[in-house]
């Protein structure tokens, strides 16, 4: 699967262009501004932090791995590879919070 | 490229995702994001790490001294005859040693090298309590002849001594060491001689057979992190009885009631899911048991004019626990396969032993920002056993952040072991906050100085 190769090593990465998770997925849970996200699905509630919260945003537009990134470069002072990494982490832990 | 004004732009901070539970008992002992601790004993983190390294053990002068003054005072306090003796292997570093002996303190020790150091320290032999099941011939030859207390473990051991006795025509004072039921903890029967059998009393009957030795001390240790201070009560009560008992039937006379050690420390043990402020008895309580009982059980004493014994105290544990920390570096983060984060951090159970049994205060050096999230703590060794906290609730870490583990002082710079990475610095904050190093970082040099390499093995091109 391709979320669990590394982008970096991954020669694929830059002609496949997926989204990183069911967009379906996200867009059915309810988000506020504060980063309390709500899963009308199962019931349960979850706090995301400021860039969890951004995150969860690009995720909602159905964007793909590197437009995410490079969205996130632009707003935010961090390595490129940190946020990739930091945004690979994050799309597996809503996988496993939601499952399809 | 986009943009290269990057002033205004807020710094990217990891992304936590956190699952509201409502009405559970948090059972990850909670790190409140809030708390944090970023100097010990007034001396900033960040400086102690920059001058000394990471992983960095760091021991407090100030907090030594007060436990150790703390102690004696709760039990002379209720009590007329009182000697403190640290006991060596829950810390011998020299620089530990020494601060309670200039406290006043004497040593307990349990082998020659134990001994050894503590004669090299400057503590003469009758202010040492030697016990130990394994007190070769050659260092108890020296213990006898330097008037060490000798407490003695087995019928073996008594007869060696006898026999030391005999052959240097001295008169050697011991004690016995003895084991019982207490009713409340588990019976550390493996040492010394057993009461409800009879086996103790046959061993002063011995001793008293011998015209070299002389029974004038009873110990028993009854175990370590004991909790429930009724077990000091029924040991001081068996102890005493048994006093009685020894010197009517056999003439003796004690001087000495040694009540070892085991007093549990502000630590968490694992399995037990309230604070240790909560479980833990105070030094009061414990020295309330011990000196209630003992003043009740030798009041009689008094009366006939015979004097109270000397009560001996052995504590380790509870006394340098909260007088060290560790410091560690994180050095990588990861997520496991079931979802939870893991920290690795450049100090393993190779550095903090009680790691297998504790759940360390585990404090961040900074604010962090952040959620907390359910993450496990590695130690850099390659052995899935080097967990350092199985369970515990962190915001997101940086490479290069330093956690705070608390307290580490007893049976870590004991039983630390050198295995895959190098021991690290051991740093003493001083009384006027001076830091000194008091055991140096080992090196290639240190580590391998015993090793001896037979010539033949000394090129290793293959041949
Ligand atoms: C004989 C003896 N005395 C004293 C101690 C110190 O015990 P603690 O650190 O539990 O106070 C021990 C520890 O095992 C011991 O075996």
């Amino acid at each position: 699967m391709f979320y669990n190769r590394h982008p970096m090593t991954n020669e694929s990465n830059t002609t496949r262009r997926e989204p990183l998770i069911d967009a379906k997925l996200v867009q059915r849970l309810a988000v506020s501004d504060s980063g309390f996200v709500f899963d009308p699905v199962s019931g349960h509630s979850f706090s995301v932090n400021e860039t969890g919260l951004r995150i969860l945003r690009l995720l909602k537009e159905g964007q793909d791995l590197p437009s995410a990134v490079k969205a996130l470069c632009d707003e935010f002072l961090g390595s490129a590879a940190d946020i990739e990494r930091d945004v690979l982490e994050f799309a597996g832990l809503l996988r496993k919070q939601f499952p399809a | 490229m986009t943009d290269n004004t990057t002033a205004d732009k807020p710094v990217w901070i990891k992304p936590t995702l956190r699952a509201h539970r409502s009405g559970l008992l948090n059972k990850f002992g909670a790190v409140p994001s809030r708390q944090w601790q970023d100097e010990f004993e007034d001396v900033p983190v960040a400086d102690l790490i920059h001058q000394f390294g990471s992983p960095l053990f760091v021991i407090s002068e100030q907090r030594l001294r007060k436990n150790v003054r703390h102690l004696t005072r709760a039990f002379s306090a209720r009590y007329p005859r009182v000697q403190y003796s640290w006991s060596y292997k829950t810390n011998y570093l020299n620089a530990v040693c020494a601060i309670a002996h200039q406290e006043g303190a004497w040593a307990e020790v349990v082998s020659a090298f134990e001994y050894e150091k503590a004669r090299n320290l400057g503590v003469p032999g009758e202010k040492i309590l030697f016990n130990g099941p394994h007190k070769p011939r050659a260092i108890l030859e020296r213990a006898i002849k330097e008037g060490a207390h000798i407490h003695v473990d087995h019928l073996d051991e008594l007869q060696l001594i006898d026999e030391i006795a005999r052959a240097t025509a001295q008169n050697v004072e011991i004690t016995l060491r003895l084991n019982f039921d207490t009713g409340v903890t588990e019976p550390w029967s493996r040492f010394g001689f057993n009461v409800e059998s009879g086996q103790a009393l046959d061993a002063a009957w011995r001793v008293a057979h011998s015209p070299n030795l002389k029974l004038t001390g009873l110990h028993s240790h009854i175990g370590t992190f004991v909790m429930d201070t009724r077990a000091y009560r029924a040991q001081v009560k068996t102890m005493c009885q048994f006093m009685e008992r020894a010197e009517k039937d056999t003439g003796c006379q004690i001087d000495c009631i040694d009540v070892g050690g085991g007093f549990a420390s502000r630590n968490a043990l694992q399995g037990v899911y309230l604070p240790p402020e909560q479980v833990v008895p105070s030094i009061d309580q414990y020295a309330e048991a011990i000196c209630d009982t003992l003043l009740e059980a030798t009041h009689g004493r008094e009366r006939e004019g015979r004097p109270r014994p000397l009560l001996l105290l052995e504590t380790g544990r509870a006394v340098v626990d909260d007088a060290e920390i560790l410091l560690t570096s994180v050095v990588g983060n990861k997520r496991l396969p079931d979802g939870r984060r893991a920290t690795i951090v450049d100090a393993g159970v190779n550095l903090l032993f009680t790691a297998f049994w504790y759940h360390h205060n585990v404090k961040p050096t900074r604010e962090l920002s952040g959620v907390a999230e359910e993450t496990v703590l590695y130690g850099p060794l390659c052995m899935n056993i080097d967990v350092m906290r199985a369970s515990i609730l962190l915001p997101p870490l940086d490479v290069g952040d330093v956690l705070m583990f608390s307290p580490v002082g007893a049976y870590n710079n004991t039983q630390w072991l050198q295995f895959i990475e190098y021991r690290p610095n051991v740093v003493l904050v001083h009384d006027d906050r001076q830091v000194s190093i008091v055991r140096a970082a080992e090196d290639l040099q240190a580590v391998t100085a015993q090793e001896r390499l037979p010539d033949h093995l000394r090129d290793v091109s293959p041949r």
